[in-house]
C-alpha cells in the first residue's frame, strides 16, 4: 500500500495557484465565521428582546440549523466534491440527521405523564 | 510477524500471545466464532433447563428466581454474545477476502472491538458467581430492573455497556472497510450480498448503538450513583427506558438478520449453480429494510398506551417492512428455479430457512396489527414468532454457513453426513419446540412464567415443546463432535471447495496467507471469480498490480489492555451503592489503564511493516509447494 | 513512506487524504461522528422530555436557572475556537508546520476558557442545591451537557498530545491526517454546542 503514495514536486505555476487557492479559500472561511457569529449574535438578540415565543422558538432553531449546515458544509469541507467518497459520507451524516430528527419527534410526542 | 507464516512450529505460548495481539482479521474471525459459540452454548443449556423446567404442570427443577435468571441471560447471551459474535466472525473471515482487501481498515480497532465484547461478555458472566444473575428479562424495563435487589442488573448494564462498545466499534471498523479498502473494479453495484448486507448491518449497529449506550448509561447512573432519569418519585420516566431500549432493540433484529440474509444470499447461487436472481433489487431491499428498520421501534410498545394515532403509525410502518423482505424470499426462489441443484448441508439450511423465516414473518405481521397486538402480547405467541425469526434465520444461517466457510477459515471440511444429521435433528426438533407456542400463546399461556398448573390444557404440548428441545440440543451435539473430528481430519489444500463457487474468495487457495491476495486483484464484473473461470484463467484472478512489496499492520496487546482497564473499571462501579471505599479508587485505576494505553496508542507510531517479495515468494511456496498459488 | 521529508513544493494538495491510510482515517472519523449524532440526540430528547420535571414542589426551573451572559461567552468562546482550527489546516495545506502549531495551540486555550467555564457553571449550579441527584431535570441537564463536556475534554486531550508528540518533527503524510481528524471532531463539538445553546439555554430561558 506505501507504494501508491507518490512524491511530486509540483511547478512553479500550480504551486502559486494552489497557495493563492486555499487563501481564497480561508477568506470564505472567515467570512462564514462572520456569518455564525451574527446568526448566534441574532439568536440571543431576538431572546434578550422577548419577542413572543411562537415566533422566537421557531426563529432560532431555524438559525441553529443554518449555523449547523455552514458548519458542516464549510469548516468540515463536506462541499469538497474531491474529499474522498465524500458522497457516501454525506448519505451516512443526514441519514443519522433523519433518525435522530424521529427521536426528538417521539420523546415529545408519545411521553407523557 | 513476518516470520510467522513460514515457522508454523511454535510453542504455546507464542500461539497464545499470537492470538492475544493478533490484528489480522482472519484470526479475529476464528476468535469471534470461538468466542459465540461458547456463549452459544451456555444459553442454550439455559434454555434446556427452561424447557425441561416448563415440561411438567408445577415442576419444580429450577425456583421461580432462578428460571427469572435463566430466561434473562438465555435473551442476553443469545442475542449480544452468541448470534452477534458468530455472525461477526463470518463478517471477519470473509468480507475482506470478498472485495479483495489484505485486512479490515482499521485492523487495531478490529481487535480493540474483539476484547471489549470479549471482556464485557465475561463480566455480564461472573454474576453467577457474585451474587445472583440479572432478572429483568432481556428487555431489562427499567419499572422492573430499577428495583431489582442484589448487583444482577448492574452486571447486565455495566457488561453490555462494554461489549456493546465493542460491537460499535467493530461496526465501524467494516463500514470503513467497506468504503475504502476495496480492489479496483470492485464498485458498489458489484459487491457480493454477504459484503452489502454486512454494510448495512454496520450502518445500523452504527446508529443504534449508540442510544443503547445512553439507555444503559442512564441504568448505571440511577441505580448506582443516585441519578433519577427511570425514579417517578423524582419526576423520571420509564418509558424513556423502554424508547431508548427499543430503538436500539428493533434495528438490533435487522442487525442480526441482515448477515443471515447475506449468507443465504451467498450459498443459494453456489448450489444452484446460477447467477443470484435480482441483485439490484436484493441491494435495494437490503437499504430499504435498513431504513425501515429504524422507523419501527414503538411496535413493541403498542401497550404501553401511546395513544392511536401513534400505534396507526407505528403499525403501518411495521407492514412495510414486510415488502422488501418478501421481494429477498422471492429472489431466493427465483434463483432456486431451474437451477441445477446441489443438496449439500449448506443448501439444505438455505432450503429450510425459507419457509421457517416465512413463517415467523407472516406472524410478525400478525403482531403489527395493533387490536390484535393487544391479545397477542406477552403470551407464547410472542415467544414463537421470534424464536421463528432468530433460530429460522439466523441460527440456521450461522450452521448453514459453518459448513459452507470452513474450509477457507480452518482449511478443513466438516463431514456432510453428519451435517444432514446435525440439520435433521435440529429442524426438526425446532419445529416441534416452537411451533406449538403459537398455540400455546393462543391458548393464553403467557411468557416468562416459571410453571403452570395441570389441566388448563397446556400440558401435552408443553412436553411436546420440550421434546423438541432435546433433539435440537442432540443437533448441536453432533455439529460439536463433528467439528471436533474435522479438526483432526487432514488439510484441504484447494481452492474452490464446493466447486461452484462465484466470489472473489473462493478464488483464493488455503490455507489463506496473512497477507490474503499477493497482489490485488482486478475485479472485472459481478461474481469476479465465477467469470475468471469460465474465461479459462487458471489463477482464478486478474492482478491489478505486479508482484510487489506488501504492508501489513504490526500486532498489538494494546486492545487488550483498554478492555482490561474497563473491565476493572466496571467491578468499581459495581460495587459503589455498597458504600465499599475502595469503589472509586478501582474506578479510577481502571479507567487510567484504559485512558494511559490509548495516549500510548496515540504517541507512538504504529508504522506497521513490509513483507518483501522474496518472503511472498518463500511463503507461497511453503503453503503450496514449488510455483506458489498457481 | 509516511516519514518522507517534504518541502513546500512537493506536498501535495490533500495531504488529510494523500496516502491509503490517511483515507481510511478521514472516513473513519466522519463514520464515527455520525455514530455520535445518535448518541447526543437520545441525551438529548432525554432532556427535553424531562425538562423542568422533579420532586413534587421543586423550586428550579429552566427559565431562572440559566444565565445569558454566561453561555454566551462559552458560545463565543468555541465558535472562534472553530475558526482557529480552521486556521491550523490552511497552515497545514500550505506545510507551514509552526502555523498548524500555533493555531492549534490557540485553539486549545479557547477550548480550555470554554471549559473553565462550564466547570464555574457547574459547581454554581451544584453550590445552590441543584446537584446531580437533585431531579430528573437536574440528572438530564447535567448528562447532556455533561457528555458534551466530555467530548471537549477528549477534544484537548487529543489535539495536545498531537501538539507535544509532533512538536520536534514537523509534518509529514502519517501526522497531517491525525491533525485533520482532530480538527474534524473539533467542529462537530461545536455543531453540537449550537443545538445546545439554541435549545437548552436559549429555549430554557424562554421557558
Amino acid at each position: 500500500m506505501g507504494h501508491d503514495t507518490q512524491v511530486q514536486a509540483k511547478t512553479k505555476a500550480q504551486f502559486e495557484y494552489e497557495r493563492h487557492h486555499n487563501a481564497v479559500h480561508m477568506r470564505k472561511q472567515v467570512i462564514n465565521f462572520a456569518i455564525m457569529i451574527f446568526l448566534t449574535f441574532l439568536a440571543f438578540a431576538v431572546v434578550v428582546a422577548d419577542f413572543s415565543a411562537y415566533f422566537i422558538k421557531p426563529f432560532i432553531l431555524l438559525l441553529a440549523a443554518v449555523q449547523v449546515v455552514l458548519q458542516l458544509y464549510s469548516f468540515m469541507h463536506m462541499d469538497d466534491k474531491k474529499g474522498h467518497h465524500i458522497g457516501v459520507i454525506q448519505t451516512f451524516v443526514w441519514f443519522g440527521a433523519v433518525i435522530a430528527f424521529t427521536f426528538f419527534l417521539t420523546f415529545l410526542t408519545i411521553i407523557w405523564w | 510477524m513476518s516470520s510467522v507464516a513460514v515457522a508454523n512450529k511454535k510453542g504455546f505460548g507464542a500461539t497464545l500471545w499470537d492470538y492475544l495481539t493478533t490484528v489480522d482479521h482472519k484470526k479475529l474471525g476464528v476468535m469471534y466464532l470461538l468466542a459465540g459459540t461458547l456463549f452459544f452454548a451456555i444459553a442454550g443449556l439455559e434454555a434446556l433447563f427452561m424447557r425441561i423446567q416448563l415440561m411438567f404442570p408445577n415442576n419444580d427443577f429450577v425456583s421461580a428466581g432462578t428460571f427469572n435468571e435463566l430466561l434473562t441471560m438465555h435473551g442476553t447471551t443469545m442475542l449480544f454474545l452468541a448470534a452477534t459474535p458468530l455472525l461477526f466472525g463470518f463478517m471477519n473471515a470473509v468480507v475482506p477476502l470478498q472485495i479483495g482487501a489484505r485486512d479490515v481498515a482499521f485492523p487495531f480497532l478490529n481487535s480493540l472491538g474483539f476484547w471489549l465484547f470479549f471482556l464485557g461478555a465475561i463480566f455480564l458472566h461472573l454474576s453467577f458467581f457474585l451474587g445472583g444473575a440479572p432478572d429483568a428479562g432481556w428487555t431489562s424495563y427499567a419499572s422492573l430492573s430499577l428495583y431489582s435487589p442484589g448487583h444482577g442488573i448492574d452486571f447486565y448494564v455495566l457488561g453490555l455497556q462494554i461489549s456493546g462498545a465493542g460491537t460499535l466499534i467493530s461496526g465501524i471498523n467494516f463500514i470503513v472497510t467497506i468504503i475504502t479498502m476495496r480492489a479496483p473494479g470492485m464498485t458498489f453495484m458489484r459487491m457480493p450480498l454477504f459484503t452489502w448486507t454486512t454494510l448495512i448491518t454496520s450502518a445500523l449497529i452504527l446508529f443504534a448503538f449508540p442510544p443503547l449506550t445512553v439507555a444503559l448509561f442512564f441504568m448505571l447512573v440511577d441505580r448506582m450513583f443516585g441519578a433519577n432519569f427511570f425514579d417517578h418519585i423524582n419526576g423520571g420516566n420509564t418509558i424513556i427506558w423502554e424508547h431508548l431500549f427499543w430503538i436500539f432493540g428493533h434495528p438490533e433484529v435487522y442487525i442480526l438478520v441482515l448477515p443471515a440474509f447475506g449468507l443465504f444470499s451467498e450459498i443459494i447461487p453456489v448450489f444452484a449453480r446460477k447467477r443470484l436472481f435480482g441483485y439490484s433489487s436484493m441491494v435495494f431491499a437490503t437499504i430499504l429494510i435498513g431504513f425501515l428498520g429504524f422507523m419501527v421501534w414503538a411496535h413493541h410498545m403498542f401497550t404501553t398506551g401511546l395513544g392511536p394515532t401513534a400505534n396507526a403509525i407505528f403499525a403501518v410502518s411495521t407492514m412495510a417492512i414486510a415488502v422488501p423482505t418478501g421481494m429477498k424470499v422471492f429472489n431466493w426462489i427465483l434463483t432456486i428455479w431451474g437451477g441445477s441443484i446441489k443438496v449439500t448441508v449448506p443448501m439444505l439450511y438455505a432450503l429450510g430457512f425459507i419457509p421457517s423465516f416465512v413463517a415467523g414473518g407472516v406472524t410478525g405481521v400478525m403482531q403489527a396489527t395493533a387490536p390484535l397486538d393487544y391479545q397477542l402480547h406477552d403470551s407464547y405467541f410472542i415467544v414463537a414468532h421470534f424464536h421463528y425469526v432468530i433460530v429460522g434465520g439466523i441460527v440456521l444461517a450461522i450452521f448453514g454457513s459453518m459448513h459452507f466457510y470452513w474450509p477457507i477459515m480452518f482449511n478443513r471440511a466438516l463431514n456432510e453426513t453428519l451435517g444432514k444429521w446435525t440439520f435433521w435433528f435440529f429442524f426438526i426438533g425446532f419445529h416441534l419446540t416452537f411451533f406449538i407456542q403459537h398455540f400455546l400463546g393462543l391458548m393464553g399461556m403467557p411468557r416468562r412464567v416459571f410453571t403452570y398448573q395441570a389441566d388448563q390444557g397446556w400440558d401435552l404440548f408443553n412436553f411436546i415443546s420440550s421434546i423438541g428441545a432435546i433433539m435440537m440440543a442432540i443437533g448441536v451435539l453432533i455439529l460439536v463432535f463433528n467439528i471436533i473430528i474435522s479438526a483432526k481430519s487432514k488439510p484441504l489444500n484447494c481452492r474452490d471447495y464446493w466447486g461452484d463457487g462465484r466470489s472473489l474468495e473462493w478464488a483464493l487457495k488455503t490455507p489463506v496467507p496473512f497477507y490474503n491476495f499477493k497482489q490485488t486483484p482486478l475485479v472485472r464484473g459481478y461474481d469476479p471469480y465465477w467469470l475468471e473461470k469460465h474465461e479459462g484463467n487458471e489463477e482464478g484472478m486478474t492482478y491489478a498490480e505486479p508482484l510487489g512489496d506488501i504492508h501489513m499492520p504490526n500486532n498489538s496487546v494494546l486492545p487488550l489492555v483498554m478492555s482490561i482497564g474497563l473491565f476493572v473499571a466496571a467491578f468499581g462501579a459495581l460495587y459503589h451503592p455498597d458504600g465499599v471505599a475502595w469503589s472509586i479508587p478501582v474506578i479510577i485505576i481502571g479507567l487510567a489503564i484504559t485512558v494511559g494505553a490509548m495516549i500510548v496508542r496515540s504517541l507512538k507510531d504504529d508504522l506497521g511493516f513490509h513483507v518483501h517479495v522474496e518472503e511472498i515468494v518463500a511463503t507461497e511456496e511453503q503453503l503450496y509447494g514449488k510455483g506458489g498459488n498457481k | 513512506m509516511e516519514e518522507t521529508k517534504f518541502t513546500p513544493q512537493t506536498w501535495p494538495d490533500k495531504p488529510e487524504q494523500a496516502t491509503p491510510e490517511a483515507k481510511n482515517k478521514f472516513v473513519g472519523i466522519w463514520i464515527f461522528i455520525c455514530s455520535d449524532i445518535t448518541l447526543f440526540a437520545s441525551v438529548f430528547a432525554t432532556y427535553l422530555s424531562l425538562k423542568d420535571k422533579g420532586p413534587a414542589g421543586m423550586e428550579f426551573s429552566a427559565a431562572e436557572l440559566f444565565e445569558l451572559p454566561l453561555a454566551f461567552v462559552m458560545t463565543m468562546l468555541l465558535l472562534t475556537s472553530s475558526l482557529t482550527s480552521v486556521y491550523a489546516m490552511y497552515h497545514m495545506k500550505n506545510y507551514n508546520f509552526k502555523g498548524v502549531q500555533i493555531w492549534m495551540t490557540i485553539t486549545v486555550l479557547l477550548g480550555l476558557g470554554f471549559l473553565a467555564l462550564e466547570i464555574y457553571e457547574f459547581y454554581h449550579y451544584v453550590h445552590i442545591g441543584f446537584g446531580y441527584t437533585q431531579s430528573a431535570f437536574s440528572s438530564a441537564f447535567f448528562t447532556l451537557v455533561g457528555t458534551h463536556g466530555l467530548h471537549v475534554v477528549v477534544g484537548l486531550v487529543w489535539i495536545v498530545c498531537l501538539i507535544v508528540r509532533n512538536a520536534k518533527r514537523g509534518l509529514n503524510l502519517y501526522n497531517a491526517p491525525k491533525y485533520y481528524a482532530a480538527s474534524i471532531f473539533w467542529h462537530f463539538i461545536d455543531v453540537v454546542w449550537v443545538f445546545i445553546f439554541t435549545v437548552v439555554y436559549l429555549m430554557g430561558v424562554l421557558g
